[in-house]
């Protein structure tokens, strides 16, 4: 009887049976491993790729290419009482056709005139307006050339031609690039434009400058709404508020709405904002308040996220000397929380930075050349900027597109680079 | 009621106070020790009423949405005593408590009914400010809930919370006096700007109680201040809450009955809500009239 219950009670680990499950469970957790690490390699993939292709198509926009032609600022063109007015255009076909002087047929020197942008014009009208002590003197200028010749310098894009990649450049523009470039005329130089001008419909003169003053706007009006408001409904949903069907509610309308596409917020602000308020359309006051209405949702969220991670204790702790509700919430716990809220408005930004589809819906698709200088200018913003490049057919605007979509992203990782700083400086614990 | 007007009357001045104060105490002890209440092993009769009992409950009934939690609880807290209410878990001990400063109010569902007193106005009613209430009824928690500023802020909170003091000069005096009381100045002379929260459990818990002597509360409740500290930590607040007594009622609930043996001067032992028992220490230790409490005491039951 003794042996029998001794057989049943020992449990012999070393039987094979036991050794097998051991190793098939040793086995299933090592699977279990690299099926993780198999979904985080992707994922970091992916994201090397996307990256990579954006920095190799768009790092290049960062330089434009231009030809160093010296140019004589004639007084027979130039009419002193009239700065603005001169034919700048004039002075540096001029400047072309000395580089070229075997050329001679009126149809060539057209075509010949074409390698140096029409933006040289400007360039040229800008310096004489701001220095008029110019005129009558010649000075060798660096002037960016025009669009295709960009892309056939940088990239070699346009020299086969009637090859697939149909060239709008003729031989003998070629041939002309390629004698200043020989003659070490030409030159890859930092591409100033690129972040001071304007759009423009001339790739080699449009610019981010507009898009990003239309931008930083409108993140400035959607800072100071939704900060204050996110931050107030957080605090009195989680601390003040008395739990019955009515707050319940709201707090799954406003769960809803961050899941809202944001396209929608874009039609309410069409509705409110413009039809109703009357604001114009195409305005930072109005994208930022668009905006804010996607990143107040978020805000509340993540406020009451953080409020709810402080323990009771502190409450108690302050409630128990004698702190009203008021002075123990904004005194104890909302110190605490900000990181949480701070947090929250950066991610909520970062994401409203980004956003394109709300923004078309108010009119901020437009063709927009100046640089807005307040908020009730009409502008465009960095994400529609790169939707309208990329829909442009200019090959030179790809690099462009790709170019803006580094500095957006840039902006981005600041952003969050920020938020993760600003949560480790202060976060405390207890 | 004396400390009080005197304190409304003198809240700019902390030192006058402070004064008066004690002298108050020593009024109240030696009308105590003249009707000598205190050893005479009759606790149920109730001399003078109005002057020796700080808080008086009567009949009262606490509700978590149905669960009863408290049913029909009558006792007293006497000036300068320790008061040690015992009990097997979830027997209502820290409801009890609780409700005698009315922190139980930020709980979604608890309903109060019957009527508890301070100095004779009854805490529940409208009248009663329910911050002046928590000022004069402080309170130390089970688990140390210094806040994440520094030790100098933790103390001076409450004072400045309610203009107790008006300059830096009157700040660092109640700050210093009160961590000289609980023993701490001597051990953190030179970290009084570090956080609260680096300390000790032990030091922690002391410095939760020079925070709230600090605001001159008349009674202090305290919740199981002991449970997550070693015996010398113990031993320390233990001693502190046997000074203490000479200047606030205390009460405390805990489950160790050695440590309300040794701090408390009645006791009262709760089971499933009800007061079973209330007297003398000496008396519910070495005499309980109710059987459920000798069963608990001698650790048949609980």
């Amino acid at each position: 009887m003794s042996s029998t219950q001794d057989q049943q009670s020992t449990v012999v680990w070393e039987s094979p049976h036991f050794r097998k499950r051991l190793k098939r469970r040793n086995a299933a957790e090592r699977r279990f491993k690299c099926y993780g690490l198999g979904a985080v390699m992707l994922g970091l993939i992916f994201v090397v790729l996307l990256f990579a292709s954006i920095a190799v198509n768009g790092i290049s926009s960062f330089w434009q290419t231009q030809a160093q032609l010296e140019i004589y600022f004639d007084p027979d063109t130039i009419d002193l009482n009239d700065l603005q007015g001169a034919n700048y255009g004039k002075l540096v076909k001029q400047a072309i056709y000395a580089q070229f002087p075997d050329v001679t047929k009126r149809k060539e020197k057209r075509e010949l005139s074409r390698i140096i942008s029409i933006g040289a014009s400007f360039i040229l009208q800008r310096m004489v307006t701001d220095a008029p002590s110019l005129v009558g003197t010649t000075k060798a200028l660096w002037l960016p050339v025009d669009d295709e010749f960009d892309m056939l310098y940088k990239h070699d894009i346009g020299r086969n031609v009637g090859s697939e990649t149909k060239s709008r450049l003729s031989m003998d523009l070629i041939n002309w690039f390629d004698q200043m470039v020989d003659r070490g005329l030409v030159e890859s130089r930092f591409n100033k434009t690129f972040l001071t001008a304007g759009d423009s419909r001339e790739p080699e003169l449009a610019g981010l400058r507009g898009a990003l003053t239309g931008s930083l706007l409108m993140i400035l009006v959607t800072l100071l709404v939704s900060f204050p408001v996110g931050a107030a409904g957080a605090v009195y949903l989680e601390e003040f508020a008395p739990r019955n069907r009515f707050t319940d509610i709201i707090e799954i309308n406003i769960n809803n709405l961050a899941a809202v596409p944001s396209v929608v917020f874009g039609l309410l602000g069409l509705a409110v904002f413009i039809n109703f308020f009357g604001l114009p359309r195409s305005v930072p006051l109005v994208g930022g308040l668009v905006l804010s209405l996607m990143t107040i949702p978020t805000i509340i969220i993540a406020g009451r996220a953080a409020l709810r991670a402080i323990p009771p204790s502190i409450r108690e702790g302050a409630l128990a000397l004698g702190a009203s509700k008021t002075q123990t919430v904004m005194q104890e716990v909302v110190p605490l929380a900000m990181p949480g809220f701070l947090t929250g408005t950066i991610i909520g930004l970062a994401q409203a930075l980004g956003e394109t589809a709300p923004l078309l819906m108010i009119g901020m698709v437009a063709f927009i050349v100046d640089v807005p200088s307040g908020l009730l200018d009409p502008s465009t913003a960095l994400p529609v900027q790169i939707y309208l490049w990329a829909d442009s057919p200019e090959r030179a605007f790809l690099e462009k597109t790709s170019g803006a979509i580094l500095i957006l992203l840039s902006f981005l990782v600041t952003m969050n680079v920020v938020a993760v700083f600003l949560r480790r400086k202060f976060e405390r614990r207890w | 009621m004396v400390g009080l007007k005197l304190r409304r009357a003198n809240s700019g001045d902390y030192d006058m106070e402070t004064e008066t104060n004690i002298a108050a105490e020593k009024e109240r002890i030696v009308i105590h020790t003249d009707t000598s209440k205190f050893d005479t092993g009759k606790p149920e009769e109730t001399q003078n009423v109005s002057i020796e009992n700080r808080m008086t409950a009567d009949n009262v009934d606490v509700y978590y949405s149905d669960i009863h939690a408290i049913k029909d609880i009558s006792l007293e807290i006497r000036a300068n005593e320790v008061l040690a209410i015992i009990g097997p878990s979830g027997c209502g001990k820290s409801t009890f408590l609780r409700c005698l400063n009315r922190i139980n109010d930020i709980i979604d569902g608890c309903r109060i009914t019957g009527s508890i007193k301070l100095d004779g106005n009854d805490i529940y009613s409208g009248e009663f400010d329910v911050v002046e209430l928590r000022a004069r009824v402080g309170m130390v928690f089970q688990k140390p809930n210094p806040f994440p500023k520094s030790i100098y802020d933790n103390v001076a909170y409450g004072p400045r919370l309610h203009s107790l003091v008006s300059n830096r000069a009157e700040t660092d005096e109640v700050v210093y006096s009160c961590l000289e009381k609980v023993g701490l100045l001597s051990e953190i002379s030179d970290r009084i700007q570090n956080s609260g929260t680096e300390l000790s459990g032990g030091q922690q818990q002391r410095l939760c109680i020079a925070r709230a002597i600090a605001v001159q509360p008349e009674v202090i409740l305290m919740d199981e201040p002991c449970s997550a500290l070693d015996p010398i930590a113990t031993a320390k607040i233990e001693d502190l809450i046997d000074e203490l007594r000479s200047q606030f009622s205390i009460v405390i609930v805990t489950h160790s009955m050695q440590q309300a043996a040794r701090v408390s001067q009645r006791t009262a032992y709760f089971n499933l809500g009800e007061l079973i028992e209330l007297g003398d220490t000496s008396q519910v230790f070495t005499n309980p009239k109710h059987q459920l409490t000798e069963d608990y005491i001698t650790g048949k039951f609980g």
